[in-house]
């Protein structure tokens, strides 16, 4: 990683002494000074989940991971576990909450966090969790940290109100804790320094490649917000000529084609192509990989991945997917094409939690971007390199 | 025909598809390939217009899973 691109704040590795102790009000006019968002993947302002929250709540830090290409969270609590931990606190202590718990994922060691809090005798408890994509759902995880399976709760009763404990729960991801850590220290214009007005300060990138060529070095970064996508890559190393399109977000995310290289990662940056800096996934797909065949290997899983609670989510994701993965096939019927985009329109807006929604915006995503492809295989053809698709 | 003060819910976590709701109230309900019920406006909780209040409160009464719900509709969902 050249030195120029990066601006290391999380992952600076320094000393940033005790925690401070904020009021409510206080921790509210800083949210709201700095435009501190979630860095979980939504993106909603951190300073309207805390206006939102009721008194005495319970605190849940978000570790949990689930974004299968996200590695973040992990570095993060290799790298800079006092700070999760830090967060966690400012907000236990402002919201005067009733308990404050950090829940891990299962790829990622939550042994330096807990090496953190016993040294502070800190009251936060930590969990290690297994569970899959949707594990790390809002109301699923406060379900499972209640004693319950992990399974997403109904949206008319929102974890603000009714989570863990019965109690008003906040669910906060660990990066935003980290950030919040800093902020709380330094200050809304030091926050603002840099990233973009109306998204500002850094984020976290995990990047990854569909092979070790179009991606010879990747890792996790920190970026400003508003870094164009091609500074990103080019810090990676990848050879430009070899990469066919970015999924931008994650699997419930956007894939970009390499005419948005210029695209700054940035809220408003990523709009127009119909993306958002989610949790701050970029994978970078070779050009020698067929697009159709890895988004429906993409489908697959995600179908694989539903919590098998959800009607439309239990059928509608798999023949989703399968008829993905018949389109794949060059010489595919035409109507096969048609089918797909029924069934994404299908499933969206149904089912307790977003995973049909993120499925299907990912396959819309795929039939938008790839449209190409699609005609090229309807002929019979596949001008994906390497493979005998 | 009036706009109506209630949305239609459905919790997805209790519904099986029982489908007694589409066919009570096929003016705003339709089943999915496998007989869970579609919105026909394709909105999530689609409001009831007034004239259909009666019959959205019959097809509530007819789940065998309280999965229907007629909830008022200043309250939305958390997304």
């Amino acid at each position: 990683m050249t030195s120029t691109l990066t601006t290391q704040r999380l992952l600076a590795g320094l000393d940033h002494g005790p925690v401070p102790r904020l009021t409510v009000e206080a921790l509210v006019d800083l949210l709201e000074a700095s435009g501190l968002t979630g860095r979980g993947g939504a993106g909603f302002p951190t300073v309207q989940k805390i206006r939102s929250i009721g008194r005495g709540p319970v605190l849940v830090g978000n570790a949990m991971e689930s974004e299968y290409l996200s590695h973040k969270d992990a570095l993060l609590l290799r790298a800079a576990p006092g700070l999760v931990l830090d967060g966690l606190e400012i907000l236990a202590i402002a919201l005067r909450a009733r308990r404050a718990l950090l829940a891990v994922g299962h790829r990622l060691d939550p042994g330096p966090v807990r090496e953190h809090v016993a040294v502070r005798r800190s009251s936060v408890e930590v969990r290690h969790l297994d569970g899959g994509f949707v594990a790390g759902q809002e109301s699923a995880l406060v379900n499972r940290l209640d004693g319950g399976p992990a399974l997403p709760g109904d949206p008319l009763v929102p974890v603000r109100h009714r989570g863990v404990d019965g109690r008003p729960t906040l669910v906060v991801n660990a990066e935003t804790l980290a950030q919040l850590a800093l902020l709380a220290r330094y200050g809304a214009d030091w926050f603002r320094s840099v990233g973009t007005p109306d998204d500002p300060g850094t984020f976290l990138v995990s990047l990854t490649g569909s092979t070790r060529e179009v991606v010879p070095h990747p890792g996790v970064v920190e970026v400003p917000r508003g870094t164009p996508l091609g500074d990103v890559l080019a810090s990676a190393g990848t050879p430009l000529p070899r990469a066919r399109a970015v999924l931008v977000g994650g699997y419930h995310g956007t894939w970009l084609p390499m005419a948005a290289l210029d695209a700054p990662l940035s809220r408003e940056g990523l709009a127009p192509y119909g993306a958002t800096p989610g949790a701050g996934v970029l994978h970078v797909l070779d050009q020698r990989a067929c697009p159709l065949r890895t988004s429906a290997d993409v489908a697959s899983y995600l179908a694989r991945e539903s919590a098998g609670q959800c009607g439309p989510c239990i059928n509608g994701l798999p023949r989703m997917a399968d008829t993905l993965t018949r389109l794949a096939a060059p010489g595919a019927d035409r109507a096969l094409a048609a089918e797909v985009d029924r069934l994404r329109g299908l499933v969206r807006g149904r089912g307790a939690c977003a995973h049909p929604d993120g499925t299907a915006h990912f396959v819309a995503s795929t039939m938008r971007v790839f449209a190409g492809h699609v005609e090229s295989h309807l002929r019979g053809e596949c001008h994906a390199q390497g493979r005998a698709a | 025909m009036s706009r109506g003060t209630h949305r239609l819910h459905v919790d997805w976590t209790r519904c099986d598809g029982h489908g007694s709701c589409a066919e009570l109230l096929p003016e705003l309900l339709t089943v999915d390939d496998w007989g869970f019920p579609v919105s026909r406006s394709g909105e999530r909780d689609p409001v009831v217009p007034v004239a259909l209040e009666a019959h959205a409160r019959r097809a509530q009464k007819a789940c065998p899973l309280l999965a229907l719900r007629l909830v008022r509709a200043t309250e939305r969902p958390a997304r």
